[in-house]
């Protein structure tokens, strides 16, 4: 069923009888050619690339709870492609297209909402370092600005330009970056590749795989085996215990990150503001709830809940940077958990067992990777080749040596 | 208007009469009431707009759990948006506006929605808003935007202060109604330091709010009574006002205060509130239950609300809702609310009661077997319609009704960490189950104990369990309430219009239906997809009906349907109470040098590097630019002298036996064979192979070294060291510790530098040439006597040396040394001038040291031994990492007045600019005063072998492109002639 | 959370800096075979187990003690504390 304008006029008028689900329950058959474990953004995204862009069928997709359960339905929204090193911006500045043409793309509004995203400059070196990172978007083909002082202060008069620890000295910006209605992404994927025949399975844990002489023939799961021809793991925080059912190891570790949201107000932020000299990032969605974040809680976790220092942390940030929201009250706080990899880039890429790719090692960039993620995975699923946006994120680059460290922070994930 | 609603008794002190004004209408209330209640006294009936369909709507509750009655409360910088009216307590000159409209509360414009709400069904917005792809952000967000949120913020800084502070306790409890007095009581005696906490500025709970006798006493006089007992113990705290509002690991419970919020303003040197980190031993959830409504047709009309907060109101606050009151219930609670009320002289129009079998109520038009299944009245409520049990329709004129559809209890903080609640048929509610957050225990209607003796008992009961405590409980008094007993009742499913389940967020039955209906069926999936318990009361009065709803739909039970949990925190917190003291300029603490004084007397220009604040430069008369000063700075020390305060270095000191052997294998290059009296340059790498920082280390003694660090890395250099020697080498003989703190150190640097020194270091230390050469170092004495540490080395490419001396002395010595250097026209220098000298001489820093380079690209890569084991050196040799043929080397603007930035990349000449072209990257630029010319370092592919070409450094960033000749990245004194000199 | 420190009893954890898993103390002999190979296990390949986790903190803002915990990933539940030299001893890491 198409969504549009009339359709919703059509329906208010009698009674909204006509809406079916936006996507079929479906039950496991017994063999895919195609098996996606996991029915989070990057999962439901890789299915719908499949069976639109590469012509696949026989698809599946297998969620042990509900979809979209996991981050994509708790994060801070966010997107944009303000990278720096050459094995992110291509694949960053690729997801925005995508973003670009999203709802079109999927009949389904997901509230694409570019109203930029500010990073703010505290230092001389940051500025550096900022007009580098800016450099890098626009020789990548993406948009970048570098703001001064003033010119922050036009745009975001309600900044602390006063009496602030850290002055603010200007700022990157991306226009094109802004945020996204998370849950509708996963829902908006979902109902597309449901439309082109992909089963979604959920309350379908994978217990287990099948594995034979190096080949994986299928996967053991709490609704029985499904057998399948090739299959993708993209489980995000759970990639390490998923992985581990195959046999492997990886450079990853699943630590908790907390988000809040505030009470609904007023329009007050015009985009996303990153704040430069502590652990602070908010936009506010069109509910008009002020949606922000900070830093991981640092320990390895897979709890979906945090600690208070951090919630101190990032509320002093926030303090900070923008003192008109002493009074603005925190509504609620969640944990997701991110699987931080060694470098802070993700892995897109076959394993050692034939048969099986995999895709994880988002740590905080999930959300805004979700549709190159799914792009580039169907590709690699389709074609055994990676895609021409993602052949950085290889499963071996820490063995060689070429780490896409964009913070520099070496391979300690908490860091990144 | 005069309190027309105002009835005998209570707990308000009539004497102190308080003016407020709401919406800019004046009213009178009295000391003891909330906003809410002064308003319904005043007969104010309508309070607020609803989220989407700005519907009109009055007070729902008497609590925290209100989602209706929301004001911005004050004016000015202190307004505060979606504030509830049933939790502020009124003081005089109370200031409210209703929120969320265009135009009056009466006639909101916005109120349209309310005629288009069949176009506003649940996710409309998911299915529409598409085309043309433009117009969402040009057009449909921005009018969703505006029309959404709730109050305005005031967009000014927050003019008043928060605190926070940290407890400590045997036994929390939470909630200070029945059960958590007793517990109180019971904990308090035995002499554990108990602390009880209780949003209300009463405590009590329902004892304030119900009429049955405890024992002797009113439920409200007993409350008191163990109040002042609990005052008189000093292991008590009591916290009213106080929220516990989330739990957190091992005992750990986060709690605000609201210090001041009952008060016009903050009273001088106070905070409006403070965030209470409380560390128990125990914890007892003590915090009672939330009434539920019953959804029907409209009925969100002011003047419909919870038949226990009516009886709040009518009891504790002497205000009856309306003239001619009606109660709907499904339980004996409802009952009661009539009983109360007419006790107070008030007219009960009709007691509709959903049970056919319930015990007739003398003396009412108890309508057993009956459901109410509209109501009209636009601004508030006029007439319900009720079904008979005959069938037959009735309507009722009536201006209040109470509606009781049972009692939920308060499991929120069960659930915060990984409780899941148990869904128990007889009160047909959840109660707390699955594991409960570390030392929590429930009693009390909290643990759906919903009368008040077992709330009593209970809570001693489980105070004695929680503490351990031997022997028996305290006696508490007998109460004359027995159960309610609810036949489950949900929504009155008769009618086509709408009945809301999420008052605040519109969420009606009709949408629950929608959402199964379109598969989104999950309680995750209906919550998301409709916005339900999204809403600032997050669901307290809702969530369950409709996991009822749904339940009913999938022809499930409620458990099966799902469970409610609640995330932190219970109700929401002001931001700056998690913030503390922790703003503006006390944002982060600030560190200063020892030179800090003397600098801001020479009017030096400060800048924050990491925690610390740093001259940046020292400007003189007629200096109209940072640069022009910078320039003077830069060419005194290259002529003269000049003297940089480099306190802010870190330092560590290691000493021991194996203190050698240990810093061999933390440098990538050799320290085994330094002697003592020599400082060498040291770089270390992190383990991946990756260039982690840079220093010098000085051997003082056969056992002893001093380290030094950049500043920004000092503290992680410390954890580093302390990593390797705790758990990689526990048995070498090495102890470290920080001295960062404790010594004053100043660069010393130019020509002159020794000259300098010479007038000061005690004449029995030579530290000439021939003594005293380049890189060596030695403990001396200074200033006749002071003890010092003297280090030859140079950051700038001068002849120079570092002087240490306890930090206590660094104020005296830089006014010393100023004064010394007169005769050389000495200068002081800051971090600009640090920053040219270093990038003239092609000293790495942190843009060079930024965690993404290798020795190799510094290159440095010859100081990695391969000789020895030394962190980082295995790991370097990987192939990809020594395949990046990225090298360090300069680079001159080919035309002088070019500027070089920091941040540009390097394409080849001629080459189109995009990334596929890219060369590099220039890492640090300076105006180089000596060269007259604009100069950087950075990353050049193979740059060591491409000296003299000429390429352009593209900044598309800010359009100014230059071209640049690569050069050796050492600009001045190459051959290192004048440090040695 | 709270930390029960051998030497001082319980701290916040707030006072501690978090590294990671304790393995990280089981750096491989550069003499070994295939140090390259072993090496790169040890910085980068974890287990990342949801469930017991032994665990690397280091006592920043106090003693400077580094800590082997063992806590719990899925409920953050601590059953033992260590002075993690002392794990590095017993582990046979000495020189």
């Amino acid at each position: 069923m198409r969504y549009s304008g009339f359709r919703v006029i059509k329906e208010a008028l009698t009674g909204h009888k006509g809406w079916g689900p936006a996507w079929r329950d479906a039950a496991p058959k017994p063999h895919y050619d195609f098996v996606i474990i996991g029915g989070g953004g990057h999962g439901l995204a890789t299915a719908h690339y499949l069976a639109k862009v590469y012509g696949k069928a026989n698809i599946a997709v297998v969620e042990k709870g509900w979809i979209g359960g996991g981050n994509v339905g708790r994060n801070t929204t966010i997107i944009r492609s303000n990278y720096l090193l050459d094995g992110n911006e291509p694949f960053y500045e690729h997801s925005m297209k995508l973003w670009e043409g999203l709802e079109q793309d999927l009949n389904y509004n997901a509230m694409v909402s570019q109203r930029g995203i500010m990073n703010l400059i505290h230092t001389d070196a940051q500025r550096d370092a900022f007009r580098r990172r800016g450099n890098a978007m626009i020789l990548n083909g993406a948009d970048a600005e570098l703001l001064s002082a003033a010119d922050v202060k036009r745009e975001a008069p309600f900044l602390n330009f006063d009496n602030a620890r850290f002055p603010i000295k200007g700022a990157l910006v991306q226009r094109r970056g802004g945020s996204v209605r998370h849950d509708a992404v996963a829902w908006g994927y979902a109902r597309a590749a449901d439309s082109r025949g992909v089963d979604i399975i959920q309350n379908c844990e994978v217990t287990g795989f099948r594995i034979e002489q190096g080949k994986v023939l299928g996967v053991e799961t709490s609704r029985g085996y499904i057998g399948a021809g090739k299959i993708g793991c993209a489980v995000a925080g759970s990639s390490g215990r998923v992985m581990a059912m195959a046999g492997m190891r990886l450079p990853i570790e699943s630590h908790v990150l907390q988000a809040f949201v505030s009470e609904g107000l007023k329009p007050v932020l015009p985009g996303v503001i990153t704040f430069g000299a502590g652990h602070f990032y908010v936009s506010q969605s069109d509910k008009g709830g002020l949606v922000f974040g900070g830093d991981l809680d640092g320990y390895n976790s897979y709890a979906q809940r945090g600690n208070l220092p951090v919630v101190e942390d990032v509320c002093e940030g926030g303090m900070a940077l923008m003192p008109m929201i002493g009074r603005v009250r925190l509504l609620r706080m969640w944990g997701g958990v991110m699987d931080m990899s060694m470098d802070g880039s993700p892995i897109i890429d076959q394993t050692p067992v034939d048969g099986l790719y995999f895709n994880g090692g988002w740590c905080y960039g999930g959300f805004k990777a979700t549709p190159a993620s799914g792009y580039a995975f169907a590709h690699l699923l389709a074609t055994d080749k990676p895609h021409d946006t993602a052949k950085a994120y290889r499963l071996d680059r820490f063995r060689t040596g070429r780490m896409i460290d964009e913070r520099g922070a070496g391979p300690q994930p908490n860091l990144h | 208007m005069s309190q027309v609603n105002r009835l005998s008794g209570g707990l308000v002190d009539r004497e102190t009469a308080l003016d407020f004004s709401f919406d800019g209408k004046r009213y009178q209330g009295v000391a003891g009431d909330t906003l809410a209640s002064a308003l319904l006294a005043n007969g104010v009936r309508l309070m607020g707009r609803s989220f989407k369909y700005h519907r009109p709507r009055g007070v729902l509750s008497a609590g925290s759990e209100e989602p209706n009655a929301l004001v911005e409360l004050r004016d000015g910088a202190r307004r505060e948006p979606n504030t509830r009216a049933t939790c502020v307590e009124l003081y005089d000159g109370l200031l409210a506006n209703s929120q969320n409209r265009i135009g009056s509360l009466r006639f909101d414009a916005m109120a349209v929605n309310d005629l288009l709400s069949p176009f506003l069904a649940a996710g409309f917005y998911y299915k529409t808003f598409m085309w043309p792809r433009a117009f969402w952000e040009k057009v449909y967000e921005p009018i969703i935007r505006n029309a959404a949120g709730l109050g305005r913020l005031s967009k000014q800084e927050d003019p008043d202060s928060y605190d926070k502070g940290f407890l400590h306790c045997d036994l929390l409890i939470v909630g200070a109604g029945p059960a958590g007095l007793a517990a109180a009581l019971t904990a308090g005696r035995s002499g554990k330091r108990v602390i009880l906490a209780d949003e209300d500025f009463r405590m009590g709970g329902r004892l304030n709010c119900e009429t049955f006798a405890l024992g002797d006493q009113s439920g409200a006089d007993w409350a008191a009574a163990t109040v002042a007992e609990l005052t008189g113990m000093d292991n008590v705290r009591l916290l009213p006002r106080t929220t516990v509002l989330g739990a957190f690991d091992h005992g750990i419970y986060a709690a605000v205060e609201r210090v001041s919020d009952h008060l016009t303003q903050p009273a001088a040197n106070r905070v409006r509130q403070t965030l209470w980190r409380i560390y128990a031993s125990r914890t007892l959830l003590t915090a009672g239950a939330t009434e539920r409504p019953v959804a029907f047709e409209n009925n969100d009309r002011p003047g419909i609300m919870l038949a226990g907060a009516m009886r709040s109101y009518a009891n504790r606050w002497a205000v009856t809702p309306g003239q001619k009151v009606a109660v709907f219930t499904n339980n004996d609670d409802g009952l009661r609310t009539a009983v109360d009320l007419a006790a107070k002289g008030v007219t009960i129009a009709a007691v509709i009661d959903s049970r056919k079998d319930a015990t007739p109520l003398e003396g009412f038009n108890h309508l057993r077997g009956a459901l109410v299944v509209n109501s009209r009245g636009r601004l508030g409520l006029r007439e319900i319609s009720v079904r008979l049990a005959d069938g037959s329709l009735h309507k009722i004129a009536c201006d209040a009704l109470g509606v009781s559809g049972g009692w939920n209890p308060n499991v929120q903080l069960t659930c915060h960490q990984r409780g899941r609640p148990v869904w128990d048929d007889t009160l047909a509610a959840f109660v707390p189950g699955g594991s409960l957050p570390t030392g929590m225990s429930v009693a009390g209607a909290a643990m759906g104990d919903m009368t008040t003796t077992g709330a009593l008992v209970s809570g001693a009961r489980a105070a004695m369990e929680a503490l351990e405590l031997s022997g028996s409980a305290p006696d508490m008094p007998q109460a004359e309430d027995a159960p309610c007993s609810p036949t489950p009742l949900w929504f009155v499913s008769e009618g086509k219009g709408r009945a809301w389940v999420d008052l605040q967020n519109d969420v009606t039955v009709k949408d629950v239906k929608l959402s199964h209906q379109e598969g989104f069926v999950s309680v995750e999936h209906l919550k998301r997809y409709t916005t339900l318990g999204m809403a600032t009361d997050q669901g307290k009065t809702s969530n369950v009906t409709a996991l009822a709803v749904m339940a009913e739909l999938t022809g499930k039970t409620i458990p099966e349907t799902g469970t409610t949990i609640f995330r932190p925190p219970y109700t929401p917190v002001a931001i700056g109470a998690f913030a503390g003291r922790s703003s503006g300029k006390d944002f982060r603490p600030t560190r200063l040098t020892p030179s800090h004084k003397w600098a801001g007397e020479q009017g030096a220009e400060f800048v924050e590097v990491g925690a610390w604040l740093r001259a940046q430069w020292f400007p003189k008369a007629g200096e109209s630019s940072w640069r022009q000063s910078v320039d003077r700075e830069v060419l005194a020390v290259r002529k003269s002298v000049g003297v940089c305060d480099v306190t802010t270095l870190g330092k560590i000191d290691v000493q021991g036996a194996d203190a050698a052997t240990f810093l061999n294998r933390i440098y990538c290059n050799g320290f085994a064979k330094l002697a003592v009296g020599k400082v060498r340059y040291g770089l270390m790498l992190r383990e991946d192979g990756m260039a982690m920082d840079d220093g010098t280390a000085a051997r003082m003694a056969e056992d002893h070294f001093v380290v030094t660090t950049t500043t920004a890395n000092a503290v992680g250099i410390s954890r580093h060291m302390e990593f390797a020697r705790q758990c990689l080498w526990p048995d070498l003989d090495v102890t470290l510790i920080s001295t960062t703190e404790a010594w004053a150190q100043y660069a010393v640097a130019g020509p002159n530098a020794r000259k300098l020194l010479q007038k000061i270091v005690d004449p029995e230390f030579d530290i000439s040439n021939e003594a005293f050469p380049f890189m060596g170092c030695g403990e001396i004495t200074v200033c006749g006597g002071l003890r010092a540490r003297l280090f030859r080395i140079s950051f700038s490419g001068e002849l120079a040396f570092e002087l240490a001396v306890p930090t206590q002395y660094g104020d005296a010595l830089i006014r010393r040394l100023m004064a010394e250097g007169e005769e050389f026209d000495v200068v002081a220098y800051g971090t600009e001038t640090l920053g040219v000298l270093r990038i003239e001489k092609g000293h790495a820093a942190g843009n060079e040291l930024n965690g993404q380079t290798s020795a190799l690209n510094l290159g440095m890569g010859r100081m990695v031994s391969k000789k020895k084991d030394s962190i980082g050196s295995i790991l370097s040799e990987r192939e990809g990492m020594t395949a990046d043929r990225h090298r360090f080397v300069g680079f001159k603007a080919v035309n002088a007045g070019d500027a070089v930035v920091a941040g540009a990349h390097l394409m080849n000449k001629g080459s189109v600019e995009n990334a596929a072209n890219d060369q590099g990257w220039v890492s640090s630029a300076a105006y180089s005063p000596v060269l007259g010319s604009s100069i950087g370092i950075g990353f050049l592919v193979d740059g060591d072998t491409r000296l003299g070409e000429i390429m352009v450094a593209a900044n598309p960033l800010e359009g100014s492109s230059v071209n640049v000749e690569v050069v050796s990245a050492h600009f001045v004194d190459p051959d290192g002639e004048r440090l040695r000199g | 959370m709270i930390i029960n420190h051998p030497l001082l009893g319980p701290r916040d954890s707030q006072e501690f800096t978090y590294l990671g898993d304790a393995s990280l103390m089981h750096r491989p002999d550069r003499q070994g075979e295939n140090a390259g190979e072993a090496f790169y296990e040890y910085q980068y390949q974890r287990d990342n187990p949801a469930g017991l986790h032994r665990e690397l903190w280091y006592h920043e803002q106090g003693d400077r003690s580094w800590l082997v915990v063992t806590r719990d990933t899925t409920t953050h539940e601590i059953t033992d504390v260590k002075l993690a030299r002392d794990v590095a001893r017993s582990e046979g890491r000495s020189t």
